[in-house]
C-alpha cells in the first residue's frame, strides 16, 4: 500500500530477503508451478506467437485511440444504467469510492482481488474512514490477516507457508474450536470458505478491479479462479469497479485474443475458471445481481506515459510472467522491491507512478538478462525501458557518487583510445599479479562488493584490443 | 475543469491527437461496428461431432465431470443419478428457464426441485448454458429473468446443461450469437464463462478445488 513503500531501501531489503530461508523455500515452487505451467501451455498452442503479435497490436491500437475508446466505453456503461467516475489520481479514486459507499449506507464491504486498489491504498483509506473492507481472494485474505502487502501480482501470498497460514487463522478465527486440525491446505481452504461465505452474504458493497473494459459493450471483465470476484459483485446491492484507463479494449473479439494469452502466461491454465462480463446493474425482472453499478476510471500517471518511452508498458495485462521468470525476483521475492508492483514490470511502472526519486534503485534490480521480454505476452521491451530509467537516474544525479565517478572515469578513457589501451593493459597485468595460484582474486581494488560474495577470475593473456590486433595481423 | 475533461485532455496532449480528428473517429467507429476477428486457434475448427468430443475432453482436463445424454427428456434422470452417485440429498434448485421448466421432472418423484436465485443454502444448482466452447471446455451462462447468476456460484455442486448443437469451436462464434440474440453492443447484466470447478493455489501453490465457488462442475451434454 502507498503508506508502506520502501523502494528506497531496496539493497537493504534484498539482503534481508537473501537471509530468509523460509521465504526462499516458498518462492522456489515458482519454477515448477508457474514457469513450468506456462511452458507447457504455450507449447500446446501452435498459434501462441501469432496471438502475442495480435495482442500487442490490439493494445497499441487501443492506446493510440485511448480517449475515444474511453468515451465509447462510458457511453455504453451509461446506456446500460451504470455510472462512470473519473479519477485523476489515487486520492480522487479513494474519495469517489468512499462517497459511493457512504451514499449506499455501507457497513460491510467485500473486495475481489485487485492490484489497482493496492496502488491507490484503498483499504487503508476506507479503514481510516470507518469502513473495514474484507479481502475475499484466499491469498489476499491471508495477507490482510497478516497486515502485509502482496508479494506477487497474481499469487499475493506466495511468500507465506501453510504453517504461517494456520497460525494466522487460529489468531483471526478465535471463535472456532481451538483443537481443530489445520495441518493441510484443504482444511485451511475449507475454513476460509466458511468464514468468507458469511462475509459475501452480508456485504452491502462489493469492490472489484477489471482485467478488461470493453468499449463495444460497456462491460467490465474479471478473470479469476476462486469465484470470489463473482460473489463479491453479484451479492451486494452495489458493485464498484476500479480500473485504470489503459484496461480498455475495443471489442469482445479483442478480449478473446488477450484472454488466450493471459491465463497461459500467468498460471499455465488454458483459461481461468471464471471469466465474467458485467454490464450495468441488474435488469428489470432479474432475480439477482447488484442494483447499482459504478465504474471508477483511474489515470494516476498513465496519461503522461502515453507518447513517452514508457508507453509500451501500458500494454501490460498483469499476468506476472516477467516476475516468474526474473532471476532477481526468484532470489529475493516481491517484498524486497518495496513497491506495489514487483519484478521487471514493477521496476518499469513504479517510477512512472510514484516518481524516480523514490524508486531509483528498482531499474538496477535487474541483470537485463532479457527473460522478461522473451516471455511477455504483450511483447513489452522491459529491458529497454529499465535502461531508459537508468539513463534518467544518471541524468538526474540520483546515481550514487562512486558509480558516477566510475562512469565518468570510464568515459574519460573511452574517449582517448591510446590512454584506454594503456590503462586496460596495466589493469590486466596488475590483476593477474594480484591473483592467487588458482587464477582468481579473493579481493580486488574498487570491487569490494563483488568479491565479498564471490571470487573474481583474473584476466588471462592480453586485453581484448591486443588480442584483436594480434589476430588481425595474421 | 472536471476530472473527466482533465484526463481526456492529458491523453490527447500526450498522443498529440485531437478528439475530433475524422480519421481517428472513423478508425474507432469501424472497429466497434465491424468487430474484426483476430487470430483464432485451429484447435476448435472441427466438424460438429468432433467439436463436441473436444469440448468433453477439454472440460475433463479442467476437472469438470461430463455425462452425454441422447435427449432432453433424459436430464431429470441424469440429475438423479449424479446426486445418488455422490450421496447427495435429492434436492436441486434451478432457474425458471423454459429449457429446464419443460422437462419431465414428474418422472423423478423422489427429486425435490425448487426454483429461483440461491441464498447460499442450496447444495446443488442446475443451470442451462447458452453455449459451450470446445477450445477450452468452457460453458457460457447468461443472466436474465429466468437465469439467476447466484446459482452458478453459491451451491457446492453446479450442474450445467449444454445443448450439443450450441457447442462452438471458439469464443468468437459465441460473441456473434450474443449479438444476434441481444443486439449489437448489448450484453445481459452478467455473462459467465466457466471453465471447470472453482479452484485456488494460494496456499503453497498447491492446487485445490472448491475455493469460493462450486466444488464440482457437472456438465450434461444433450444430443
Amino acid at each position: 500500500m502507498s503508506g508502506g513503500l520502501t523502494s528506497q531501501s531496496f539493497p537493504k531489503n534484498a539482503r534481508a530477503a537473501l537471509a530468509n530461508p523460509p521465504l526462499l523455500k516458498a518462492i522456489a515452487h515458482i519454477e515448477e508451478t508457474l514457469v513450468g505451467g506456462r511452458r507447457r501451455a504455450t507449447e500446446a498452442l501452435p498459434e501462441f506467437k501469432a496471438l502475442r503479435d495480435a495482442g500487442r497490436d490490439i493494445k497499441a491500437h487501443a492506446l493510440d485511440h485511448l480517449d475515444l475508446y474511453l468515451e465509447a466505453f462510458e457511453r455504453k456503461v451509461v446506456e446500460a444504467g451504470g455510472f462512470v467516475h473519473w479519477a485523476a489520481d489515487a486520492a480522487d479514486a479513494n474519495r469517489i469510492i468512499l462517497d459511493i459507499c457512504r451514499k449506499a449506507g455501507a457497513q460491510r464491504v467485500t473486495k475481489g482481488k485487485s492490484m489497482i486498489t493496492e496502488e491507490v491504498g484503498l483499504n487503508a483509506f476506507l479503514q481510516e474512514n470507518g469502513i473495514a473492507p474484507v479481502e475475499t481472494d484466499l491469498g489476499e485474505y491471508i495477507i490482510q490477516l497478516r497486515g502485509e502487502t502482496p508479494s506477487h501480482i497474481i499469487a499475493p501470498a506466495v511468500h507465506v507457508n501453510k504453517e504461517q497460514v494456520a497460525a494466522d487463522f487460529r489468531r483471526a478465527h478465535a471463535d472456532l474450536d481451538p483443537k481443530r486440525n489445520l495441518e493441510e491446505p484443504t482444511s485451511l481452504l475449507a475454513e476460509a470458505r466458511g468464514v468468507l461465505r458469511e462475509r459475501f452474504l452480508s456485504a452491502d458493497v462489493g469492490i472489484t478491479g477489471a482485467n478488461f473494459l470493453v468499449a463495444e459493450t460497456g462491460s467490465t471483465v474479471i478473470v479469476t479462479n476462486e469465484g470470489n470476484g463473482d460473489l463479491t459483485q453479484i451479492l451486494p446491492k452495489t458493485h464498484i469497479v476500479l480500473a485504470s484507463i489503459e484496461k480498455v479494449v475495443p471489442t469482445l473479439e479483442d478480449v478473446a485474443t488477450i484472454m488466450r494469452l493471459l491465463a497461459r502466461s500467468a498460471t499455465g491454465q488454458e483459461m481461468s475458471v471464471y471469466t465474467t462480463f458485467s454490464t450495468g446493474p441488474r435488469r428489470t425482472g432479474d432475480p439477482d445481481g447488484p442494483e447499482a453499478f459504478h465504474v471508477v476510471l483511474l489515470d494516476n500517471g498513465r496519461s503522461a506515459m502515453l507518447g513517452s518511452e514508457f508507453e509500451d508498458m501500458l500494454r501490460c495485462i498483469r499476468c506476472g510472467a516477467c516476475i516468474n521468470h526474473c532471476p532477481v525476483y526468484r532470489s529475493i521475492g516481491g517484498h524486497a522491491y518495496g513497491s506495489v508492483y514487483p519484478g521487471p514490470m514493477g521496476s518499469v511502472l513504479t517510477p512512472s507512478l510514484q516518481g524516480l526519486e523514490k524508486s531509483a534503485h528498482l531499474a538496477n534490480a535487474s541483470t537485463l538478462c532479457g527473460r522478461c521480454e522473451s516471455v511477455c505476452p504483450m511483447r513489452i521491451p522491459l529491458p529497454k525501458m529499465l535502461r531508459h530509467w537508468r539513463e534518467k537516474e544518471f541524468e538526474r544525479h540520483l546515481t550514487p557518487k562512486k558509480a558516477r565517478f566510475g562512469l565518468a572515469a570510464w568515459r574519460f578513457l573511452a574517449a582517448r583510445p591510446r590512454l584506454y589501451g594503456l590503462a586496460t593493459r596495466l589493469g590486466a597485468w596488475g590483476l593477474a599479479r594480484l591473483a592467487g595460484r588458482d587464477g582468481s582474486l579473493r579481493q580486488a581494488p574498487l570491487a569490494g562488493s563483488w568479491t565479498r560474495w564471490r571470487d573474481l577470475p583474473a584476466p588471462e593473456g592480453g586485453t581484448f584490443r591486443t588480442e584483436w590486433a594480434k589476430r588481425g595481423r595474421k | 475543469m472536471s476530472s473527466r475533461d482533465a484526463i481526456l485532455g492529458r491523453i490527447r496532449r500526450s498522443l498529440g491527437a485531437s478528439g475530433s480528428d475524422a480519421t481517428r473517429l472513423a478508425a474507432v467507429r469501424h472497429r466497434l461496428a465491424e468487430t474484426p476477428v483476430n487470430v483464432v486457434p485451429a484447435r476448435g475448427q472441427l466438424p460438429s461431432s468432433e467439436r463436441v468430443d473436444l469440448f468433453v475432453r477439454k472440460a475433463g482436463e479442467v476437472f469438470a465431470s461430463v455425462a452425454r445424454l441422447e435427449g432432453r427428456e433424459d436430464i431429470p434422470g441424469a440429475v438423479v443419478s449424479y446426486l445418488r452417485d455422490r450421496n447427495l440429498p435429492q434436492e436441486i434448485r434451478r432457474g425458471d428457464d423454459r429449457r429446464l421448466a419443460d422437462l419431465p421432472w414428474e418422472r423423478e418423484a423422489q427429486l425435490a426441485v425448487t426454483t429461483g436465485p440461491s441464498d447460499g443454502s442450496d447444495l446443488v444448482g442446475l443451470s442451462h448454458s447458452d453455449a459451450g466452447v470446445a477450445e477450452t471446455g468452457t460453458v457460457v451462462l447468461t443472466s436474465g429473468t429466468d437465469n439467476p447468476t447466484t446459482l452458478n456460484f453459491l451451491p457446492d455442486h453446479h450442474i450445467v446443461v449444454v445443448d450439443a448443437s450450441t457447442v462452438a469451436g471458439d469464443y468468437e462464434t459465441v460473441w456473434a450469437e450474443l449479438r444476434r440474440r441481444f443486439g449489437a453492443g448489448v450484453m445481459p447484466r452478467t455473462v459467465n464463462l466457466v471453465t471447470g470447478p472453482s479452484r485456488s493455489a494460494d496456499i503453497e501453490e498447491t492446487l485445490l478445488l472448491g475455493a469460493h465457488g462450486p466444488r464440482s462442475l457437472h456438465i450434461l451434454v444433450v444430443g
